[in-house]
């Protein structure tokens, strides 16, 4: 049932029995950089970080990120920050709720964004995905794949907005380089 | 992509890592057998189920559960395993429905370790039946395959397990069935269907037993004070069911070569539970909230939260009602400065556009930009009042449930206080409120023991708005000192709570009053500069000694009739009556003694020691500030709105104050002595 979205893609989080989405999940996996013993390593982790930011009217409101893990309403969370990454076999590493029922009134737009913390490219990065899915029933929505993506750290994964009395999500998958969701303010704004 | 299967229907599997998801809308055993060729199973460790719900390659549930999920690895089964069954079966003798006509068809998927549906199977057209085979999972020409079965026994496990070749099959349906009971013993769900008055009993019971309780166990609870309100409460295995449970050879004596666990008593005439713990077992695991009606929140039930015991469950509900009532006004609050600062600059772009000044254009467009703020603020109002409406349903439930310490002086509950055996989770110490929800309050809950002190301000606040005047202000601090101390004096058990009293010149005796007269108080109040500094050096001594007792790590050794008690010291009036040397003593006490259990709790008015300048600000900051009338000066964790604090006071007129402290007092006496 998965959509591997392209960019630009547009789908409506109708389900197919008509009813709405609820909640959603942003997940984000990758696989951690191979290990080879503790001491005198210097393996360098690959840190991934999931963001979602709260836009009403292209205003920013409030972001959730591994520093705000809920957003102040609590429709938004993040289950927490992974550093490292994990075996790489499909599962998420990070994830970000969204109850899309309880989003307050004047948010019209989540835009959902993956960063390399530790400045790795998607190239250097094995196994990296990042997906929608409806947590309701675990059904996957969208997913794309990041690994081998080219020199770029970060992507505008997605964005889910308001479209009538419901929701609806388009996919963006820009590519954009920055540390943190704040340097990719510049490259989210264009695609409100 | 689900293929949704029909009896005796089957459908490949093309993986080995599995989940079977079983719904069935009430509790059910989930189970699972393994069986060779032939379909026999080979000994009682090839069937998975509560008392040993793990077998290599698969896992289920330890207990009776609405929904399961069975986590599977065939290709970890044994070799020569060829079908695996998934069974359910209704828990026995625990006063649930005894035949699967009585409940919902029970829903089987087989899903991947993503989520996604492979198969589903509806279990339909069951009867009289209280165990079902609802699916096989077999091998075929080195695949495996899942088949839709269906097949119940009016018999039960036993006859199931019987049925498939399984010598031990009576002993095992027993030893199962024995599991589940326990295993609902110890869930945690939420109390049965509430007339509130039987919660507040067993509130009561587990928690205050008078001294000719029988079996004051350690556990605190006594045996014989609360009848057992819950069939689950049943003491005895599941051997004494009644028949007609499904197994009515139950009375068959145990085959005493087959017994597999020794626990495990079949036939029910010994009952292995210490008499004296009877209602010590965690609250009875009962229905949840009702499912709700598609569309609308549930029906809010008081003690609707994760714990191991009703005071955890509800001491998490409340702060959970908490963090709710922030963030559903973080969101509304947040709405309606959006809408402001958009219609702000709607209304700018209107006034420097020069074609509005030409006729009613412009006035067109400041209508229209008024118009799209009221929409939307009426809009996150409409949210706002949705979630309040649910939150003042709960906080209606959950207010009369709640135990003493937690209570408002109002609550009946006090009224059928008893002296406790243990010390609560927290108090109440007072009620949350914003200014958006005035019809809502939440209680201020604070862990117990202290881990801070407290200072009870009696200066001018921010919202008294000058109706007060000092005197009376003064005297409404020391009213709320007394009814918190008082509060904390009832809610420990006797002999674990000491109050000491400082008031240097007796302004605070007619608020102290109840308690000194209830006698509750060791010594009476100290005045004057000479009872101060006793005071303070007795408690300033007693943190030195505790401090030393630990660091030695010798705390068994403190001096015989040596007062383990927690320690809180009134201060009333600070700082009359106090030298250097005192508030020297008095910051060391606010700094070392919450370790040690001794505790502050400040009445003051910060103007009054303004001679010592900046010096004790760091004494103010340690102590948790409340104030004796309602005022704004809290923040919550989660968005640090400023939430409204309001003490709670014993109604006027009412006399349940003295009555609690009468009987705290009663029953420090003999120990006392």
């Amino acid at each position: 049932m998965t959509v591997n979205m392209t960019k630009g893609q547009a789908i409506s989080l109708q389900k197919n029995d008509g009813g709405t989405l609820t909640a959603v999940r942003m997940g984000l996996g990758w696989q951690a950089a191979p290990r080879r013993g503790l001491f005198g390593s210097r393996t360098r982790e690959i840190d991934l970080d999931a963001s979602a930011v709260l836009f009403a009217d292209k205003q920013p409101v409030d972001v959730v990120f591994f520093r705000h893990l809920v957003s102040d309403d609590g429709s938004v969370r993040h289950t927490g920050d992974n550093l490292v990454g994990g075996a790489g076999q499909g599962g998420d590493d990070e994830s970000i709720l969204v109850d899309l029922q309880r989003i307050p009134v004047h948010i019209d737009q989540i835009v959902f964004t993956v960063n390399s913390f530790t400045g790795q490219t998607f190239q250097e990065v094995q196994n990296a995905f990042c997906r929608l899915v409806d947590e309701t029933n675990g059904q996957e929505l969208a997913r794309y794949t990041l690994a081998g993506g080219g020199q770029y750290t970060a992507q505008i994964m997605a964005k889910v907005h308001r479209a009538g009395a419901g929701w609806q999500m388009t996919a963006l998958g820009t590519p954009a380089n920055g540390r943190t969701f704040q340097d990719l303010m510049p490259a989210i704004l264009p695609h409100l | 992509m689900t293929a949704e299967l029909v009896r005796g229907q089957n459908h490949p599997l093309s993986q080995v890592r599995l989940e079977v998801r079983i719904s069935a809308g009430k509790p059910v055993v989930a189970g699972a057998t393994l069986s060779d060729e032939q379909g026999k199973i080979r000994g009682v460790e090839w069937v998975a189920h509560p008392g040993a719900p793990t077998l290599p390659g698969l896992e289920v549930s330890k207990q009776a559960a609405a929904d399961h999920r069975l986590a599977f690895d065939l290709d970890a089964l044994p070799e020569h395993v060829h079908r695996v069954s998934v069974l359910l079966a209704l828990p026995s003798g625990v006063g649930g429905p005894v035949r699967f006509g009585a409940v919902a068809a029970p829903f089987v998927a087989v899903t991947g370790l993503d989520g996604a549906e492979v198969a589903s199977y509806t279990v339909t057209g069951l009867d009289a039946e209280s165990a079902v085979v609802a699916m096989e999972l077999y091998r075929r020409q080195g695949a495996w395959k899942v088949r839709a079965v269906g097949q119940g026994y009016a018999g039960g496990l036993a006859e199931l397990l019987a049925d498939q070749g399984l010598p031990e099959a009576q002993q095992l349906a027993g030893s199962i069935n024995e599991a589940v009971a326990r295993g609902m013993a110890r869930s945690v769900a939420a109390p049965p269907p509430r007339t509130a008055d039987a919660d507040r009993s067993r509130q009561a019971a587990s928690s205050a037993p008078g001294a000719d309780q029988p079996y004051p166990g350690p556990q605190g609870a006594p045996g014989t004070v609360t009848p057992p309100q819950s069939p689950y409460d049943t003491p005895g295995p599941q051997g004494s069911a009644t028949p007609g449970q499904g197994y009515p050879s139950g009375t068959t004596p145990p085959d005493p070569s087959a017994v597999t666990q020794p626990s495990a008593s079949v036939g029910g005439g010994i009952n292995y539970t210490h008499p004296g713990r009877q209602t010590a077992a965690p609250p009875p695991p009962a229905p949840t909230a009702p499912p709700a009606e598609p569309g609308r929140p549930a029906q809010p039930v008081a003690g609707d939260a994760t714990g191991w015991s009703m005071d955890e469950r509800l001491y998490n509900q409340v702060w959970g009602m908490f963090e709710d009532l922030a963030r559903t006004t973080a969101a509304y609050r947040s709405a309606v400065d959006f809408a402001d600062s958009r219609m702000e600059k709607e209304l700018d772009q209107v006034l420097s556009d020069p074609r509005s000044r030409i006729g009613g254009q412009g006035d067109a467009a400041r209508e229209a930009a008024r118009a799209r703020h009221a929409q939307l603020v009426d809009q996150a109002r409409e949210a706002l009042d949705r979630d309040l409406a649910q939150l003042v349903a709960e906080s209606e439930v959950v207010e009369p449930a709640l135990p003493t310490a937690y209570a408002r002086w109002d609550n009946p509950v006090w009224h059928g206080y008893r002296v406790p055996m243990e010390i609560p989770m927290a108090l109440r110490l007072g009620d949350l409120s914003l200014p958006e929800s005035e019809r809502l309050s939440i209680p201020m809950l604070l862990r117990l023991p202290l881990e801070r002190g407290l200072w009870i301000d009696s200066g001018r606040t921010s919202a008294d708005g000058g109706l007060a005047d000092a005197d009376e202000l003064r005297r409404l601090a020391m009213d709320t000192a007394v009814a918190l101390a008082a509060r904390l004096l009832a809610v420990y058990p006797v002999g674990e709570f000491t109050v000491h009293v400082i008031d240097p010149a007796g302004s605070g005796a007619s608020s102290l009053a109840p308690l000194t007269q209830s006698g509750v108080l060791d010594v009476p109040p100290a005045v004057g500069a000479a009872g101060v500094s006793e005071v303070l050096a007795r408690l300033t001594q007693r943190v030195d000694l505790v401090q030393m007792a630990i660091r030695g790590g010798a705390s068994d050794s403190l001096p015989p009739g040596f007062d383990t008690a927690e320690q809180l010291l009134i201060v009333n009036d600070f700082p009359h009556g106090f030298d250097d040397r005192a508030v020297t003593q008095l910051r060391y006490l606010a700094d070392e003694g919450p370790a040690v259990g001794v505790h502050l709790m400040m009445v003051a008015d910060r103007e009054d020691a303004a001679a010592y300048g900046p010096l004790l600000d760091p004494l103010w900051r340690s102590l948790m500030r409340l104030t004796p009338v309602a005022d704004d000066h809290l923040a919550d964790p989660w968005v640090g709105h400023a939430w409204t604090y309001e003490p709670t006071l014993v109604p006027p007129g009412s006399q349940v104050l003295q009555q609690v402290l009468a009987q705290v007092a009663a029953a420090r006496r003999p120990w006392n002595r």
